[in-house]
């Protein structure tokens, strides 16, 4: 046992490179012996079964389904060892799919460019074969496409009427068979002007998906971008294809370029202005970004960077490093919740944490403080004082500074929890008081500190025969 | 082996058979002495198909993963490269090829692509100039894979993301060729039921390939009875719940793929005394999750809240056994006592991981984020203020909490409001690109398109309707010892599978008007068996019903249906089918245009 486990070891390590394991579910138990063993005696079940198991193949599959197919294999097939091209074959790529075929995508750009619709000729056969006892002219578009799908020779040539071609293309849409339909829309991508492929294909959005997501893949910008304006005409959701783009634009300068581009595409009134703000911040953030990296250079500490950041995390940066700046500069927090319409909640709680983490308490209490007509000041938030103690505490607030809001806590029983929490005595003393709690209060003596001036508060209150204790 | 596929009602072991003997043909193809250059995503669905010794025995003698730059050296006649059909692995094929060429080798290449070969691929392969390379170019169709006795799954993780976003079909078309197959091994079905646009492809297509061909009959005696068919999107709302049982728990917080788990090792550190802790296991504990292992196979499917109690019942019973020893006088009890040894091993070491598993997952669920969220959630489903922009919601937004969640959350609330209020809707959507990046416009635009996450459109409302008539909601479910499926949800009992029992008893004619109320068509189709294939049933045997999730299942809505299939009245025995087994938070994940940029 020892030894095999040590063979499959050197088995599947022995190479330098990464090699992996299946996780073998037994491999406590079993031994390289054994599964031989089980795996002959399954050979014998199956060889037993075979002619059953053969019977019921073909029933659904017409034939074995590796035996030869696209052309493509063939090619493969025939081309032994010995007719390979010995040489680094990377000079003969043009020449192969010139001479060969005419389904290469090379060659099939030369034909759009030309503007030419060519008809004639063996470069046009898709999927055809060597072996033309197979080849019957006259199959129906859906023996054509059933024919496809079990892998046989097809000659999509003989599609040549639009007619013909857009029955071939409904029938391989009815079969569902995203290969097929691929292979379809190549031929007429092939055989049609670019005009009357896309008038067809807007009615067929099912063949239209196919034929974006195949642009997509081959990264066929151009015809991509010409389709996507044909369509966009009736359907929202292209513009969306175009802006997607932007995400592989790695330079910020060229990003923000692309972005602005997109801001003239018919999105719908919602995206628009989502797509407004995205080049909006996009273009700060390089301003910003440019200005405080020259700014930043006598700095010891070196600032996060906020390109490609959301726009919360921008306005933490400038919560951060540019809180006392006027409305007007691009930079000001104030600037960036007015432009970009940042909630009242969002903002404060943004703000709260930035001013926090520069332990800046005074600005922190600023934000609360709001004046009533008659001049009062009083502390108001558009948050629970409960976040408010969180962010702080998060933020290792001084309990000097965590009282202050704890005492806000509206809910008594929540401010004594949080109050024992943070060890904020005075409040949680003048609750019980509040409450008329004797026994809570006495219970809390013994957790303050002896002799301290928390304990003679309490042993005050304790004494004061003014108050109606509760219990 | 691979026996806990045969217990189940239905021998799935046939049609893992079946995928060893493809696999050992084109292995045998390549005459010689090979390697596999593996695309590292196939390896964990081959892994539920063959191990390696089934390899070996076919004079497979290195493996190595698809990457650029070139083939590492192995003296072997034949490297095959088994491969998804991506466009951007042919580009890495290509370069290995390239790159073999200089070395002046003399190793035959072959592909094989799973589960099919793809016109596009093969473009790119001929576009790179190496398609001459290639000796055999193949395919190896992997529908269904038996994941368990009674689960099949396709791994097609991107199905709903096709079917729905994209337009594009072709998983449907793969479905119905994986159905056919499984009759052609298990008999025809006769009765096919479904409901969904998707499912309504399916059966269509289903039906005509058979008619192409009807010339020959399919003479195996029906295993399944009926099968039903179901879209994901007639159910949107249950992948969105947090599911409750202990496999749903395990899947929601660490994620099981493939049938594997990888987990925290801390907890599973062996403590010897005297041993510092220095030692501790940095690499995550791996551990294979199926019925094989006999306490997973029995706790696996329970509400979280009842796997406690099974365990320490558990380890009475195995403390009793190894207690046994003592009354063991005579050489035979001895001897008897010993041969039981390995099993009770066996068991300790799988106790020991499930508790320590629990332990993990218990410290989660008694958090209060964990609280909170399921709160929030079964407001939701009970439609308390769906109408309203929630504040728990706002608040995770407000301290970034990851995106998905957010996402789960508000998906939901649309769901159970049969769309957002247009000013709900801006304000969650504002909210998100501020806070996650306004890229994510994609996303949110996807979510839409699949009617995740959309704007009210009529002023009705009709998930109240559908809950109260399906009876989704039940107060105080029962979930130590469960009476009905909601246990899987601690209240809520998933839509797709009240479906599936409604059809069993009494039948979809009494819900009519919620049938139409959910998204796509229901149907009814029957298929011809031949003379003298008609089940002769014995007096109180059960039926058997194949459930098609096309779009993914949670391990949730499977657990519902095996405590139906245990229910001793239903009648009913289920085996589950999917294309993905999937939880709420891959779902959305495999929906997002850029999964990889959120931001924590």
């Amino acid at each position: 046992m020892m030894k095999s486990k040590a063979d499959e070891e050197d088995y599947w390590n022995s190479s330098k490179f990464k090699a992996f394991t299946f996780d073998d579910e037994d491999d406590e138990f079993s031994t390289l012996k054994e599964s031989k063993r089980t795996v002959n005696s399954i050979r014998c079940l199956v060889e037993e079964d075979d002619d059953k198991e053969e019977v019921e193949k073909v029933s659904w599959n017409g034939e074995p389904v590796s035996s030869n197919s696209w052309s493509v294999s063939e090619t493969a097939a025939s081309n032994q060892r010995a007719e390979r091209e010995p040489a680094f074959p990377k000079i003969n790529t043009v020449t192969i799919s010139k001479s060969h075929s005419g389904y290469s995508l090379s060659s099939l750009f030369k034909g759009e460019t030309d503007g030419k619709v060519s008809l004639t000729g063996s470069s046009v056969l898709m999927m055809s074969s060597c072996c033309d006892q197979d080849y019957v002219s006259d199959w129906s578009p859906e023996e054509t496409v059933h024919r496809m799908q079990q892998g046989k020779v097809v000659s999509l040539e003989k599609f040549r009427s639009l007619q013909d071609k857009l029955l071939l293309l409904d029938s391989c849409v009815a079969a569902h068979d995203g290969n097929v339909i691929t292979a379809v829309l190549i031929y007429l991508k092939r055989t049609l002007s670019k005009e009357v492929l896309f008038r067809e294909l807007e009615p067929r959005q099912t063949a239209l998906s196919h034929l974006i997501h195949y642009l997509t893949e081959t990264r066929d910008q151009r015809l991509l971008l010409e389709l996507l304006r044909y369509t966009c005409l009736t359907c929202f959701c292209f513009q969306l294809l175009q802006y997607k783009e932007h995400l592989s634009i790695a330079d910020e300068n060229k990003r923000r370029d692309f972005l602005k581009s997109c801001l003239s595409l018919p999105f719908s009134p919602e995206d628009s202005s989502h797509v407004q703000d995205h080049y909006t911040l996009m273009e700060r953030q390089v301003i910003i970004e440019t200005t405080d990296r020259r700014a930043e250079r006598g700095e010891k500490v070196e600032r996060a960077l906020i390109l490609n950041m959301p726009l919360i995390t921008t306005l933490s940066y400038c919560c951060l490093y540019h809180y006392s700046e006027s409305e007007g500069t691009f930079s000001s927090p104030l600037n960036i919740r007015q432009t970009f319409k940042i909630s009242e909640k969002q903002f404060f709680v943004t703000a709260l944490g930035a001013r926090a983490k520069l332990k800046a308490w005074s600005d922190v209490d600023a934000l609360f403080t709001s004046r009533n007509w008659l001049g009062f000041t009083r502390k108001k938030s558009p948050l629970g004082f409960q976040r408010v103690v969180d962010i702080l505490q998060k933020n290792s607030a001084p309990t000097q500074v965590l009282q202050d809001y704890v005492a806000l806590v509206d809910d008594a029983e929540l401010r004594i929890t949080l109050a024992q929490k943070h060890k904020c005595h005075d409040i949680v003393i003048n609750t019980y008081r509040d409450l008329k709690d004797r026994q809570q209060l006495l219970g809390y003596r013994g957790k303050v500190e002896r002799g301290s001036g928390e304990e003679r508060k309490i042993d005050e209150l304790l004494n004061n025969l003014q108050i109606r204790w509760k219990n | 082996m691979a026996a806990h596929l045969s217990y189940g009602r239905v021998n799935l072991n046939i049609l893992r058979e079946v995928a060893r003997k493809d696999l050992r043909e084109f292995l045998d193809k390549c005459a010689g002495s090979k390697a596999i250059v593996w695309d590292e995503y196939l390896t964990g669905p081959f892994g539920l198909i063959a191990q390696y010794s089934l390899l070996k025995e076919h004079e497979v003698e290195k493996m190595f993963t698809l990457k650029s730059g070139r083939v590492p050296p192995a003296d072997v006649k034949n490297i095959i490269f088994f491969v998804r059909p991506r466009l951007e692995l042919m580009d890495i094929i290509a370069e290995n090829v390239f790159s073999e060429d200089k070395l002046q080798s003399s190793r035959d290449f072959h592909i094989l692509f799973v589960p099919r070969r793809s016109v596009l691929c093969e473009q790119r392969l001929k576009e790179q100039g190496v398609l001459a390379s290639f000796i055999n170019i193949d395919e190896y169709i992997l529908d269904l894979i038996p994941y368990d006795g009674d689960l099949l799954s396709m791994e097609y993780e991107s199905a709903f993301r096709e079917c729905y976003l994209e337009n594009d079909q072709t998983s449907l078309y793969h479905t119905a060729k994986g159905l056919i197959n499984l009759q052609a091994l298990y008999g025809t079905i006769p009765q096919i039921y479904g409901k969904g646009e998707c499912a309504r492809h399916v059966a269509n297509m289903m039906l005509r390939m058979k008619r192409e061909f009807a010339g020959s009959q399919n003479q195996i005696l029906p295993v399944f009875d009926t099968l039903l068919l179901l879209d994901r999107n007639v159910d949107l709302l249950t992948p969105l719940a947090t599911q409750l049982t202990y496999e749903g728990l395990i899947d929601e917080i660490y994620g099981i793929t493939n049938g594997y788990v990888k987990l925290p090792p801390e907890k599973f550190a062996q403590k010897k005394q005297g041993e510092a802790s220095k030692d501790l296991p940095t690499e995550p504990k791996k551990l294979q999750l199926n019925s094989a292992e006999e306490l997973y196979a029995e706790i696996r499917d329970k509400n979280f809240n009842a796997v406690g109690a099974a365990l320490s019942k558990k380890a009475k019973i195995i403390s009793a056994a190894f207690e046994g020893r003592h009354n063991a006088k005579t050489v035979g009890e001895i001897k008897q006592f010993v041969s039981q040894l390995p099993h009770m091993q066996a068991a300790r070491s799988s106790l020991a991981n499930h508790t320590s598993i629990a332990e993990l997952i218990k410290d989660i669920t008694t958090s209060e984020a964990f609280f909170d969220n399921l709160t929030v959630e079964q407001e939701f489903m009970t439609g308390v203020e769906t109408d309203k922009v929630n504040p728990y919601i706002e608040d995770c937004i407000a301290q970034k909490d990851p995106l998905i969640k957010i996402l789960r959350l508000v998906c939901m609330q649309s769901v159970c409001n049969n769309g957002l209020k247009q000013k709900v809707f801006d304000y969650y959507k504002r909210e998100i690109l501020q806070t996650y990046g306004y890229e994510h416009i994609l996303t949110l635009n996807n979510l839409e398109k699949a009617s995740l996450l959309k704007p009210q459109t009529s002023s009705r409302n009709n998930y109240p309707t559908i809950r109260k008539t399906l009876k989704l909601w039940l107060e105080d479910a029962n979930e130590q010892n469960p009476n009905d499926i909601s246990y899987v949800y601690s209240g809520y009992a998933p839509l797709s599978v009240r479906l599936t029992q409604v059809l069993a008893r009494p039948g979809w004619r009494s819900i009519e008007e919620v049938l139409k109320m959910l998204p796509g068509p229901h149907f009814e189709e029957r298929q011809q068996l031949p003379a003298g294939l008609h089940k002769k049933r014995q007096q109180g045997e059960n039926r058997t019903t194949l459930v098609f999730f096309l779009g993914g299942v949670t391990y949730a809505e499977i657990a519902a249906l095996r405590f139906l299939s245990q229910m001793e009245d239903s009648g009913m025995e289920y085996i589950i089918a999917t294309t993905k087994l999937l939880n709420g938070t891959t779902w959305i994940k495999s929906l997002m245009d850029r999964p990889e940029s959120q931001i924590s």
